[in-house]
């Protein structure tokens, strides 16, 4: 399929690129460390295992999502200055294929880094991360926040004030998607049952398939002028 | 190549559809209004120089044919399809070279057209990257990132970029600003090249000697609407001075 094709050669492109700057991995991952690093001295988390299982989601999921802005700050940044996007609205393909490539490269960058950081989180806060639950929460997660980040990206990459713009707007429409995830991780690190999670995982499962909807039915209307 | 000559001589000519067919565009930013009804046709082959001081709205009217800007009003209509409806399609015929580049500059000059030959659905990419690179004296360097390149060398890797895809309609803007002598030679035999190979151009233009050089026939925009129009023959440097002089001081 040629629409399937093109998404992947823009995540393709964005692979490369990010493979010989290695600029916003760096970003990222230094940003999660420190965020990691400094919630663990203000909480002073090896004292109590109590604290630590109240601390440990919404600190998870902070590092993440500011990780993730920065991500999403470059990603139609480096589409608009010198122009590519103009390269990727001129090619022969329906526009939403650039949303959904780079939505694509985005969710991919953003749980490279959630992966490097997991261990790191375990070993600073001694709770073990490495639950299924909890990665299909991640991956959950990590989709809804990148599927609205995108096209607030594409939108205020278009703006002056981009690098301020992008995290007021994107943090309060994420927000749903922020709470519901740190409630169902907080529920897994809690030890309750699936069954006890599950309307947080509706409701991820849920914005994982509405925001790419809402973007696919926008995005055209966003790029271009 | 070859293919798409093919695909070119299979279509109908019965009805010989211009082009480009543009009718009563307008475009407007807010209360700036760039184009107030520009009626243009280009037929197919035909070279079409558009000359016009700064702000007389080309770089509108380039983006608009090339599917960039909505119109405001009026219709684009590229090889009889409508530019409204048949966007996505049409776009596989148009080449352009605008102020942007249009290129990643982390990216080595292999990998951008790389890149854009996927986006195009091209085949014999190898054999193409290699012809567009040879073309434009690019193929030392063609595993260098595109940041290491000398603003010349962006251009000609600008240009192998537009016309990788083989387009039938080439729209250039103001191509030659800024080109180093050996950058505007090579545009210059790549214009030679798409004038004798029947593609359809329209070119922008300040510059009356360079704008006359290869066109058909040569038009003014004024103000957002096209102030004069007039076949190639005829025509030297002298006339289109006065011409373009009496056009863009009236009104
Ligand atoms: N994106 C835009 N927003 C607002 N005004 C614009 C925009 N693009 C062009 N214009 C205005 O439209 C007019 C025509 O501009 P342009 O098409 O760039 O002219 P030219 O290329 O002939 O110099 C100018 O007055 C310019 O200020
Ligand atoms: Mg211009």
């Amino acid at each position: 399929m040629s629409y399937l094709r093109k998404i992947l050669a823009i995540v393709w492109k964005d692979i490369v690129a990010e493979l010989r700057t290695k600029e916003m991995f760096s970003a990222m991952f230094v940003f999660s460390i420190l965020v990691i690093v400094i919630f663990n001295f203000a909480f002073d988390l090896r004292v109590s295992g109590e604290r630590v299982r109240a601390v440990a989601p919404g600190a998870l999921w902070v590092a993440f999502a500011f990780s993730g802005i920065l991500g999403l700050n470059r990603a139609f940044v480096m589409e608009k200055d010198r122009g590519c996007l103009e390269g990727l609205l001129l090619a022969p393909v329906d526009h939403t294929a650039i949303y959904f490539g780079k939505m694509l490269s985005t969710i991919l960058f953003m749980l490279i880094v959630e992966a490097f950081m997991l261990p790191v989180f375990t070993a600073f806060f001694g709770v073990n991360l490495f639950d299924l639950r909890l990665l299909l929460i991640v991956v959950l997660g990590t989709v809804g926040f990148a599927a609205v980040g995108t096209i607030l990206s594409a939108m205020t990459a278009q703006t002056r004030a981009r690098e301020v713009l992008l995290p007021i707007l994107l943090l309060p429409v994420a927000a749903p998607v922020l709470i519901a995830a740190v409630k169902a991780t907080a529920g897994v690190l809690d030890g309750l049952t699936m069954a006890e999670i599950a309307r947080w995982l509706q409701l991820l499962v849920a914005f994982a398939v509405i925001f790419p909807a809402a973007a696919f039915m926008t995005f055209d209307f966003v790029v271009k002028e | 190549m070859k293919q798409a000559a093919e695909v070119r001589e299979r279509e109908p000519r019965a009805a010989p559809a211009p082009a480009i067919e543009v009718r009563k565009l307008v475009k407007s930013f807010g209360h700036q209004t760039a184009l107030r009804g520009v009626d243009l046709e280009v037929a197919e082959g035909e070279f079409l120089t558009l000359f016009g001081p700064n702000g007389a709205g080309k770089t509108t009217l380039i983006r608009c044919v090339s599917s960039l800007t909505r119109p405001s009003a009026g219709t684009i209509r590229l090889r009889g399809q409508d530019l409204s409806t048949a966007a996505t399609s049409l776009r596989q015929h148009i080449g352009l070279i605008s102020h942007n580049p249009l290129l990643y500059g982390d990216l080595t000059a292999d990998e951008n057209l790389r890149f854009f030959a996927r986006m195009y659905d091209l085949g014999d990419t190898e054999a193409r990257i290699d012809a567009a690179l040879d073309q434009v004296g690019l193929v030392a360097r063609r595993r260098d990132p595109v940041r290491n390149y000398s603003r010349g060398m962006v251009q000609r890797l600008a240009i192998a970029r537009a016309i990788l895809h083989d387009p039938t309609i080439m729209l250039l803007d103001e191509p030659y600003t800024g080109l180093d002598l050996q950058a505007a030679d090579m545009l210059r035999s790549v214009l030679q090249d798409l004038a004798a190979s029947n593609r359809t151009v329209i070119l922008t233009t300040h510059n009356l000697e360079q704008g006359l050089e290869m066109c058909d026939r040569a038009a003014i925009l004024h103000r957002g609407k096209v102030a004069w129009e007039g076949p190639r023959t005829g025509l030297d440097l002298v006339r289109m001075k006065q011409i373009y002089r009496d056009v863009t001081r009236l009104a």
